[in-house]
């Protein structure tokens, strides 16, 4: 038997109606961030945090101290003796898959014979604590027969060492382009990877259930993909694992594919031991284990006419794969995709390939190799401009996709054509570009030492991922009989305020106040088979799949209203916690708990899934063509920095930045994404410098050598603004843009206003190549050969 | 046996091994996980604590550490305060309302350890208002990182706090805490470890004494390069002598040519009398590391790690700085320059300590320039660090004293530039000469911080920019950015 909540008086007088969204948090608002609270008084539970059952085991990993070899013998006798030792596992111990590649196979779980880069796991060991089974691990005896380490990507792509093979885009005759061009010009680049440096590395923790399963808890962007691969591990169907996701303390790509292989081992040791199990990686081994943002070798070889507008020629990229494919093919096409940025390449060819090397597998990282591709272009409008004697805005701006210029080398038309142009014509405004460009190069004419640099980039960023099947999105939506709402959906929140957001869509579709709206982890078993939440397209995929359920529930109360309290179906609406019906005198309202319970009473389901696919797009790998894009998401930054040229140390002094997220979901979480994107973006530009030693093992394994931006590198005057009036020309959630990913390649702009910095030690007549990350040695180096060069001159 | 106050509420007896950090006293035995590892390295300040030690006065005196590289020992008698004890029920402290409102929590792992470093902050400016510089801030929050939010909201968190009601946790209304935490200071014993040995002497017989017993023992004051040996290394630190509490070796005696400083004084204490003596010293502080890390770091501890890339060495070396070496034998003095030997050896013996260290104060006319470069401006370690000093004779240089670290094995002067510059006017003539002498003295060693070739022309160039400075003709050249000028 099951009695109702009672409902609070105040809940079933007919209050007036607020007619203002204000404060109700519903989507368009800048609600807080739904974990805020708990973020600032530390309740806000990470894996770490999440208390284990009593007999928990703890797991260390024994990984490769070489690149490249063959194990030969691999003696544990000493690991299993150790004190507090339980379990000691190897890749003979796997009872199903093996390889947990996650798009093509080359992922081993454990090494089986070869040893393909240093931080590879050879075995795991489950201990009673932590230290202990951190310890048990250095008694292994491990001999490897060391090889050659293949570390030069440019060498591998010449010896045709390829993780996948090769692709093309190709529009029209670049050869005959090159051939009328009134000038050529080429140049090439080296774009350094990038390290996640999620403050919560790597973590999982597993117990067994009473079937043959698991329960994953996981700090982890692809829950769905987890629960397939641990099941395939331990060699059981999908539906005897569950993984659950509550938050992670940042992903930024690197938790896509790179967080499963954590929980298929601590999964194994679960089931064998009979215990919970987690694993958590120490940062240096974090570091080392795990894929990072792809470095890439770009070249281009292209034609301008006079007024150095592009006519074609060809470009080639060269990303730094790693070991094995992981999500690499992707991530290359998105570098090729993005090689023209915002600008007609004319007739081009764009070449990607995929060089194998002795590293951890790299992977995704916001923005997914678009960055890598729009640095390339991104040169080549600075090195156009030197040589044709124009500012770079200019020729940025002249060569800007308009009309007749209007599709990409991979043959989608680009819709919202004069939406760049507007926006960067009001930053060029609001930035007072034209009067500190003279400023700047006034102060350079008088100051030898230091000099000043100022540049305004782009950005053009397609949404979708480019594997078609990928963008679908499911919701589960529950209402309970005191009228408070649940949601769940296949995204997770990684700080990026995905939930808040979705919390947004259903209260505005129900018209509550997003206090009523709560939601939960992401489960498996809650929705299925969801994508990654990943290239930016969280909250245009789950906040339709949210919006659908709600809607659907909606339209279900309003046929049980209409018939149990006979209101006029027609115009009826959920607005400020009631069911609205009729207009003016005739208006009638019933609160939405009242509604609720009435509809439960009445045997009307309140639960409702949502389902969404995003529409149009579509792309052949044949041919290199297609709209692999549902639409695209601009921006621009203009960054103001200083250098000495003497000591190559810089400061970003101002920055400036108009972003296009259309129609937003929440200013204030779209303006936070802007800010930490450019600040990471700028960081992967700057000071973000791995480092491998000639044996191939990762030397900058750590906070102490690895360096992110802190908090004295945030610009002093850091201008941030949305773009208004320019509502997304799909039909995406509410008009919205996403916004995760597109911002990062506004940290461009610093290298640009680097290069341009420097370029003044040459008049201007020289485009310097400024490898990245532009740390301060690149940038000594690059002023000291550009000061020698002009006494030799 | 540890004695301790967490968040107001008494802690006694705790029992852990002497290798136990404050972070994983909190997070395992304790069940506080609030405070989060992010990198157990003492470098991303996620484990950002706030440790009440009682001051002169008996008032508990707020300081940041980094948990994860604090020994829990060193607990002993304060009042450890993390993000769990800031509320006041569900009202949060205007450190934690701030950066609601201003949404500067995006993913939230570093947020605890912000919220903390903003705490102390509000409480500094309780005591003492000041305005919040940006200078100032960087000092607060340099040791926090953020991969999330790029700091802008975390800025305007730090600037609006001082705006909303000041709403105190609860302990911090008991006026009786500060005596509490002051008796259990007064009553702790000399052997904190039940298992192993923590030991924290009150005095200098008593570390002399240890020293004889136990020479062996690992001294440890902030722990903040030691620690990492068991956090990075596994390495067992079970026998260790605590000299915060030496009180011999935490004071600053002045007296007519220098100051006497304590080897475990802690650098955020020495900040007011290089601010006041050699201000380019004062400024180099802010870069050495973060404030998490100041507030424990000592001087000591940076000379007797003899670490090629410490940033101290070079500024003492350059200012002719003596040390005052203490043990079981006796004392002696040696001047800094001779206790680097080679590649992390130095000429302490092995029952002896440095017990201080002697500042020369400046002389008239005597200039300072220190410079640091690194990859970060904020909680880097040098890719080269150069410090020198000179005086100005009629035109020419007098006392030239050139040191640099990470150019050898060692930090060390550079005597045949320093006679290069000697009695010579600053002219290209002299410095071209001084840069060629430079050049045959040093020769790094490439690095994950910089290559040999960087280290080489950074370091010449840093002569230049000495010439520049001085050259008086150059006075309207700017010659170093504003972020890093002094």
């Amino acid at each position: 038997m099951r009695t109702l909540t009672e409902l609070a008086p105040e809940a079933s007088q007919q209050a007036p109606s607020p007619r203002a969204e204000t404060g109700s948090g519903a989507a368009g608002q800048s609600r807080i961030h739904e974990s805020a609270v708990k973020h600032v008084t530390g309740r806000a539970a990470y894996i770490d945090d999440i208390p284990c059952p009593a007999d928990t085991l703890h797991v260390a990993l024994g990984l490769s101290p070489v690149a490249h070899g063959r194990l030969t013998r691999l003696d544990l006798e000493q690991v299993k003796a150790a004190p507090g030792v339980v379990d000691v596992i190897t890749i003979v111990d796997v009872p199903g898959h093996t390889d947990i590649g996650p798009v093509f196979p080359g992922d081993p779980l454990f090494v089986d014979d070869e040893i393909s880069y240093v931080g590879q796991v050879i075995f795991a060991v489950a201990a009673e604590s932590y230290q202990a089974a951190r310890k048990a691990v250095r008694l292994a005896e491990v001999e490897i027969d060391e090889q050659p380490a293949s570390l030069d990507p440019v060498a591998a792509a010449e010896r045709g060492e390829f993780v996948r093979p090769t692709h093309h885009h190709q529009s029209g005759d670049w050869e005959q382009a090159l051939r009328d061009a009134t000038y050529v010009l080429e140049g090439e680049q080296f774009v350094g990877g990038q390290e996640h440096f999620y403050l919560e590395g790597q973590a999982c923790l597993v117990t067994p259930s009473e079937d043959e399963g698991v329960v994953i808890h996981t700090s982890n962007q692809h829950p769905s993909e987890t629960q397939k691969l641990v099941a395939e591990v331990l060699d059981i169907p999908f539906h005897a694992v569950t993984a659950e996701m509550r938050r992670m303390g940042g992903g930024f790509g690197g938790k896509e594919t790179q967080a499963s292989p954590w929980a298929c081992i601590a999964a194994l040791i679960a089931r064998r031991t009979h215990r919970a199990a987690k694993l958590r990686l120490p940062r240096a081994e974090d570091m080392r284990a795990t894929g990072k943002r792809h470095p890439f070798h770009n070249r281009y070889r292209l034609g301008i006419d006079d007024q150095g507008v592009l006519v074609g020629g060809e470009i080639t990229v060269i990303g730094d794969c790693g070991y094995s494919p992981d999500l690499s093919d992707a991530v290359v096409d998105r570098a090729m995709f993005h090689s023209d940025n915002a600008y007609s390449l004319g007739q081009a060819r764009v070449t990607g390939h995929r060089a194998k090397t002795h590293t951890a597998s790299n992977t995704a990282f916001r923005g997914f190799g678009g960055p890598q591709g729009v640095m390339i272009i991104e040169q080549v409008m600075d090195d156009i401009a030197r040589h044709i004697g124009e500012d770079p805005l200019t020729v940025r701006k002249r060569n800007l996709y308009r009309p007749g210029r209007d599709v990409t080398h991979y043959g989608q038309r680009v819709e919202q054509l004069q939406l760049l142009h507007d926006l960067i014509g009001e930053l060029e405004q609001s930035s007072d570009y034209w009067a500190r460009r003279q400023a700047i190069s006034d102060f350079n004419r008088e100051s030898p030492i230091i000099k000043k640099g100022l540049a305004l980039t782009p950005v053009k960023f397609g949404i979708s991922f480019t594997v078609q099947h990928l963008n679908q999105a499911g919701a589960l939506l529950h209402v309970y009989t005191d009228g408070s709402v649940q949601i769940n959906h296949g995204g997770t929140e990684m700080g990026q305020g995905l939930h808040t957001k979705v919390c947004q869509v259903v209260a505005r579709e129900l018209g509550l106040d997003i206090e009523r709206v709560r939601i939960t982890a992401t489960r498996t078993d809650k929705v299925p088979n969801t994508s990654p939440t990943a290239a930016s397209s969280g909250a245009d995929l789950n906040g339709q799949a949210a919006k659908d359920a709600a809607s659907k529930l909606r339209e279900r109360l309003f046929d049980f209203a209409a018939e149990h309290y006979r209101l006029d179906r027609d115009g009826m609406r959920l607005e400020g916690g009631a069911l609205v019906a009729g207009q003016g005198e005739a208006e009638r309202r019933l609160p939405w708990a009242e509604l609720v319970q009435a509809a439960y009473l009445g045997r009307v389901s309140l639960s409702e899934k949502g389902f969404y696919a995003t529409p149009l797009i579509h792309y052949d790998r044949n041919t290199g063509k297609g709209r692999p894009f549902y639409y695209y998401a601009h921006g621009a930054a203009v960054s103001e920095v200083e250098v000495d040229t003497l000591s190559g140390e810089y400061q970003v002094t101002r920055v400036d930045i108009l972003h296009d997220v259309g129609d937003s979901l929440n200013p204030a979480i779209d303006i936070g994404q802007v800010e930490g994107a450019f600040i990471q973006g700028m960081g992967w530009m700057t000071s973000e410098e791995l480092k491998w030693n000639d044996a191939g093992r990762l030397v900058s394994d750590g906070p102490a050598t690895y360096k992110i931006p802190a908090f004295g590198d945030l610009p002093p005057v850091m201008n941030v603004k949305l773009l208004e009036g320019h509502p997304n020309s799909q039909a995406s959630i509410y008009r919205s843009k996403a916004v995760g990913e597109p911002p990062f390649m506004l940290g461009i702009s610093v290298w640009s206003a680097l290069r341009d910095a420097l370029a003044s030690l040459a008049d201007y007549r020289v485009a310097p190549q400024l490898d990245t990350p532009a740390t301060p040695e690149r940038v000594l180096m690059v002023a000291q050969a550009l000061r020698d060069a002009q006494g030799a001159a | 046996m540890i004695d301790f106050y967490l968040n107001g509420q008494r802690q006694s007896g705790v029992e852990v091994p002497p290798d136990t950090s404050v972070l994983e006293l909190l997070r395992t035995r304790l069940a506080k996980t609030g405070t989060k590892e992010g990198c157990a390295s003492g470098d991303c300040g996620a484990c950002t604590v706030t440790i009440g030690e009682p001051n002169a006065d008996g008032e508990l005196e707020y300081r940041t550490a980094n948990a994860c590289i604090t020994p829990a020992h060193q607990l002993q008698g304060c009042h450890l305060v993390t993000v769990e004890g800031l509320a006041r029920g569900d009202a949060l402290h205007p450190a934690q309302a701030a950066m609601v409102e201003c949404h500067a929590s995006q993913c939230g792992f570093c947020t605890p350890g912000i919220v903390m470093s903003l705490f102390t902050l509000h409480e500094t400016q309780r005591r003492t208002p000041a305005p919040l510089t940006q200078a100032r801030l960087e000092q607060a929050l340099g040791g926090n990182l953020c991969r999330c939010t790029g700091y802008r909201p975390i800025r305007d968190a730090a600037l609006t706090m001082g705006d909303y009601p000041d709403t105190h946790p609860s302990w911090a209304d008991d006026p009786g805490l500060a005596v509490d935490v002051g008796k259990q200071r007064q009553e702790s014993p000399a052997e904190l470890a039940s298992q192993g040995h923590f030991s924290a002497p009150r005095d200098l017989a008593a570390l002399r004494r240890l020293k004889a017993e136990r020479p062996q023992a690992r001294l440890v004051a902030g722990a903040t390069d030691l620690w990492l040996e068991t956090t990075q290394q596994l390495k067992a630190l079970d026998d260790l002598v605590d000299v915060r509490r030496v009180a011999e070796l935490n004071e600053i005696e002045a007296t007519d040519d220098g100051w006497w400083i304590g080897a475990a004084v802690p650098l955020s204490r020495l900040e007011p009398l290089l601010e006041e003596a050699y201000p380019a010293f004062a400024h180099l502080l802010h870069r050495f590391a973060s404030q998490q890390i100041r507030n424990r770091a000592t001087l000591g501890g940076n000379i007797a790690n003899a670490s090629p890339i410490g940033d101290s060495p070079p500024v003492l070396l350059a200012l002719e700085a003596r040390l005052l070496l203490d043990g079981p034998d006796g004392e002696r003095e040696l001047p800094l320059g001779d206790f680097f030997l080679d590649y992390k050896k130095t000429a302490l013996a092995d029952n002896e300590f440095i017990r201080s260290i002697f500042l020369p104060r400046p002389t008239a006319e005597q200039n300072l320039k220190v410079w640091k470069l690194s990859k970060r401006r904020e909680d880097d370690i040098s890719a080269v660090l150069a410090a020198f000093a000179w005086r100005l004779e009629e035109g020419v240089m007098r006392d030239v004293r050139l040191a640099f670290g990470g150019m050898a094995a060692i930090p060390r002067r550079v005597p045949r530039t320093e006679a290069a510059l000697e009695g010579q006017a600053p002219s290209l003539e002299a410095f071209a000469a001084a840069k060629a002498a430079l050049d045959q003295e040093l020769s790094p060693m490439s690095d994950v911080r910089g290559s040999a070739e960087y280290r080489k022309l950074a370091a010449a160039n840093l002569l230049e920019r000495l010439r520049l400075m001085i050259d008086t003709t150059h006075n309207d050249t700017k010659v170093t950015l504003d972020a890093y000028a002094h």
